[in-house]
């Protein structure tokens, strides 16, 4: 791997999604005092595709729910949790048993931060997993091999979390998911705090995967990062996604985008015309009828303030709002 | 007034420098930023600057004088991350108050709600907190703030929103603000003028 790489995207396009999230919502149920308990609606009515050998990004601030759209889809939510709505992994419905049949080998997540490893185990030994005694040998070669490929070198295969550099550990972190040939990669926020070279490295594992034929979702709260190797991007905003656009999108004044939250999102970036529109992002225990973004909306007219208006196609793009067409 | 740093050096071992030799001056009303790689010691410097990280060589003044410890640092220190910046035990009007009584009108520029003042500090958002952080550090005898990539982990609008009320703040207090970050763009916008660390770190 370049350490600075010019980011080449290349397209090949499956015909049919490989994940489909239909319209879900997730909800806790809390205690607040003694024994009173409150639900907090984190995710409602969130659709979207992501197809083999794409990048789909999902961007949003963070602390809005994001993370736990990727634990959703890998069946990893605490068991307050409420899950309705459908998903489906290559056509079949994706059922709590199947998540977990196949999360670590055809669906892998790549963590945030080294924090996730084991820090009592070799880094060899983790990587590979739990495997058969038969295919030991194999599984510790092919290690061999990628560790080779993003130029970890063989000391490190015995080494501790602890001693990695950070770039070293996003490396690791990265084998991981190429260890089982996953199909679909799902990337929480892999990006913060790493300065231009770092980042750039790391963006270009992702789209490394995706040009191999992977389905990776990108999880991010930088839409800059998301920018250099997405093919699409769903903006997360307040629990849902109100547009999935395509990266040609994001240009000049944002007219194209169909949705009046991503152009203002785009508008605001220092290197745009960093200008911030009013209010905040409407809290998880405020109960909202209607458009999520209705408070802030430039165009927006009385029904909208009722029922959330529905997902709509428009240029190869999808957007939830009423007033565009 | 001016904030002097000069001939810092730190390090944590023994012939390893993280900083060496190291001088920046800051001017108030000025707004310079700071742009160095990961582990370039950015955020020690910071510390230092703001009095934080007192173990170090090089001297660290104000208008020439040095900096007394045990009272109100003019020079005031933003973290990244807010939320380990306040008492999660403390509703957030203590959290705000805990300097000094911060005034109407600087909670009207920040956009801070009456609502928010009644929550704890996990019922909100990173942005939110950052400016309940920077309301708390805007005190009467603060003369200098220093920002450690303070809007690195919120949205972009949410970005605009909070320096658009930094700007007019400290112009019209004319505080010196040090921008510590690794967008590039973001420096580009606010700053009068930019500092590579690796340019004046020989260490």
């Amino acid at each position: 791997m370049t350490s600075n790489a010019e980011i080449t995207v290349e397209r090949t396009k499956g015909d049919e999604a490989l994940l489909k999230v239909k319209d879900i919502s997730l909800s806790f149920s809390q205690y607040t005092s003694g024994l009173r308990k409150t639900e907090i609606k984190v995710i409602s009515n969130l659709s979207m595709e992501a197809y083999s050998g794409e990048v789909l990004a999902v961007v949003g601030s963070s602390g809005s729910g994001k993370s736990l759209l990727a634990h959703a889809i890998l069946g990893i939510l605490p068991s307050n949790a409420k899950l309705s709505g459908k998903m489906e992994y290559k056509g079949q419905e994706l059922t709590q048993e199947r998540k977990e049949k196949l999360r670590g080998n055809e669906i892998a997540l790549i963590p945030q931060s080294v924090n996730y490893l084991d820090p009592l185990m070799r880094i060899s030994d983790q990587v590979i997993g739990n495997v058969e005694k038969k295919s030991e040998k194999l599984m510790k070669e092919l290690q061999r091999d990628i560790f080779h490929k993003y130029d970890l070198k063989s000391d490190v295969d015995r080494m501790f979390p602890h001693e990695l550099s950070g770039g070293m550990a996003r490396r690791v972190l990265v084998s991981t998911a190429l260890m089982n040939s996953s199909k679909l990669v799902i990337a929480d926020e892999p990006t913060p705090g790493l300065d231009e070279k770092n980042l750039n490295e790391t963006l270009s594992y992702f789209r490394d995967m995706a040009n191999k034929g992977c389905a990776v979702i990108l999880i991010t709260h930088d839409i800059e990062a998301a920018l250099k190797i997405s093919d699409k991007i769903a903006i997360f905003y307040a629990g849902t996604i109100l547009e999935e656009a395509n990266i040609e999108d994001f240009k000049n004044d944002g007219e194209n985008l169909r949705h009046p939250y991503t152009r203002a999102l785009w508008n605001a970036l220092p290197q745009n015309k960093f200008q911030a529109i009013k209010g905040h992002q409407p809290m998880q225990d405020e109960v909202i009828d209607g458009c999520f973004f209705y408070e802030r909306c430039s165009i927006r007219d009385e029904h909208c303030s009722k029922g959330t208006p529905q997902l709509k196609m428009i240029n190869e793009g999808l957007v939830r709002c009423n007033n565009v067409s | 007034m001016y904030l002097k740093a000069e001939n810092i050096s730190f390090g944590y071992k023994k012939d390893n420098w993280i900083l060496r030799n190291v001088n920046i001056s800051l001017g108030s009303g000025e707004v310079l930023g700071l742009i160095g790689d990961s582990g370039s010691g950015k955020s020690t410097l910071c510390k230092i600057l703001s009095g934080y990280e007192t173990n170090y060589n090089g001297t660290v003044s104000l208008d020439g004088k040095k900096i007394p410890s045990g009272i109100y640092n003019p020079v005031q220190l933003i973290f990244q991350h807010p939320e380990k910046a306040v008492n999660p035990k403390w509703k957030m009007k203590d959290i705000l108050n805990e300097g000094h009584i911060v005034s109407q009108e600087l909670l009207e520029s920040f956009g801070i709600k009456e609502n928010w003042l009644n929550r704890w500090p996990n019922e909100l958002s990173g942005g939110e907190l950052q400016r309940f952080a920077l309301a708390r550090a805007l005190g009467p005898g603060t003369k200098f703030l220093i920002a450690d990539e303070i809007t690195t982990m919120v949205d972009a609008i949410t970005q605009a929103q909070i320096w658009e009320s930094i700007l007019n703040i400290v112009e019209e207090l004319n505080i010196g603000v040090l921008v510590v970050s690794h967008d590039k763009n973001l420096i580009n916008k606010l700053c009068h003028d930019v500092l590579h660390l690796s340019d004046i770190n020989t260490g």
